[in-house]
């Protein structure tokens, strides 16, 4: 601070035009004190969200998380021939360690993944939910598929899928970080009903 | 006398100048750290604003994003800020559903605001029923909240960013060290 105050006007200048907000007038006068203030504020206020951001990579988290597929609803081509399927699915999940104190929300959701001879890859969110704090993130839901399950063409017959919960945390300030589990062995019917 | 008003007038000459190379200075360095960013991140805007609530309560207008364009491929979960075809405004929604192809290198994305209650389809060009590889500017890394409301400020009142700009550029040309 007393650097700032006290160092060559012209000189701080030179070296880093724009960022020290060089719009001062006198060395002692009340512009340069404030400009000096407010750059110093400026600089704290980055070193800190920097750092509260740092610290999220100290968490460790196990988060958990089970899924069941209580029923298939309906299963059906559509007129336009692609496959859709509607289902009743159970999901309970503890991501009460993905909270640290620079989490603002966690974004989770629960996607159909699965390959076809046409698509080395199809992602299919489910159903989705916003926790909003710890005391939330420990949860059990009975609901239906909240998006439809539509496939790219007929394919869904028989097929063998993940079922993949997401992740996405989104801090107070900084970076956003992102993880998933992921649950193999589940396979729709043979049959349309 | 009359070197003496020479130097004057050449001492005068060289403040003015150093004074309009500042002014340079000042706005070329902002745009080198722009053009640096878009180089870094690979992003053709590496930092957004948030101008709508449709991904509240995660982002809300006047956070600021940092963009990042890797190789990586697009998948479910991601933030992206996509571009249609023929629109000005680019919109920064999560992707739900991934198609990609075996046989040619193309994704078939679909996307949602957190906030809407539906999926980004009714968005979209008419007839249009995904995105492509082409409309996507880059994925959401980093976040920063309130930042940008200034920017949203200006745009509002077109008149105070020009008060603004003018006084600014008035203190960097009057400014006597």
């Amino acid at each position: 601070m007393t650097t700032l105050i006290l160092g060559d006007n012209y000189n701080a200048k030179m070296v880093s035009p724009g960022f020290s907000f060089s719009l001062c007038l006198n060395m002692h006068s009340f512009g340069y004190r404030a400009n000096a203030l407010l750059t110093f504020a400026v600089t704290i206020l980055a070193l800190m969200c920097a750092m509260a951001s740092l610290t999220d990579n100290f968490n460790a988290p196990t988060p958990t998380a089970h899924v069941q597929v209580f029923n298939i609803n309906w299963f059906q081509k559509q007129p336009n021939g692609n496959d859709e399927v509607s289902m009743t699915l159970n999901i309970s999940a503890d991501l009460q360690s993905l909270f640290t104190w620079n989490t603002k929300q966690v974004f989770v959701f629960l996607a159909a993944e699965y390959e076809t001879y046409k698509n080395s890859l199809n992602q299919i969110s489910l159903w989705d939910g916003i926790i909003p704090s710890k005391e939330h993130a420990k949860f059990w839901i009975h609901t239906s598929n909240k998006y439809r399950f539509i496939d790219q063409g007929s394919n869904l017959r028989g097929k063998e899928y993940n079922l993949t919960m997401h992740w996405h945390v989104m801090p107070k300030t900084g970076k956003m970080f992102a993880d998933k589990i992921v649950m193999p062995g589940y396979r729709l019917p043979e049959e349309y009903r | 006398m009359g070197w003496v008003k020479d130097t004057v007038k050449s001492i005068q000459l060289r403040h003015t100048l150093t004074q309009i190379i500042q002014l340079g200075l000042i706005v070329t360095s902002a745009l080198v750290i722009w053009k640096g960013l878009i180089c870094i991140t690979g992003s053709e805007s590496p930092i957004v604003v948030v101008i709508s609530g449709s991904m509240e309560p995660g982002f809300r207008r006047g956070d600021i994003l940092f963009l990042h364009m890797s190789k990586d491929p697009i998948r479910a979960g991601d933030i992206v800020v996509y571009n249609l075809d023929g629109r000005d405004i680019p919109i920064v929604h999560r992707v739900i559903q991934v198609h990609e192809r075996q046989d040619i290198d193309e994704t078939y994305i679909l996307t949602k605001g957190d906030n809407n209650p539906m999926d980004d389809r009714v968005m979209y060009n008419h007839g249009q029923k995904w995105l492509q590889q082409h409309h996507i500017m880059g994925r959401a890394v980093g976040f920063l909240p309130y930042v940008g409301y200034a920017t949203i400020i200006m745009t509002d009142n077109p008149v105070l960013k020009y008060i603004i700009i003018g006084a600014l550029g008035l203190l960097v040309l009057t400014m006597n060290d």
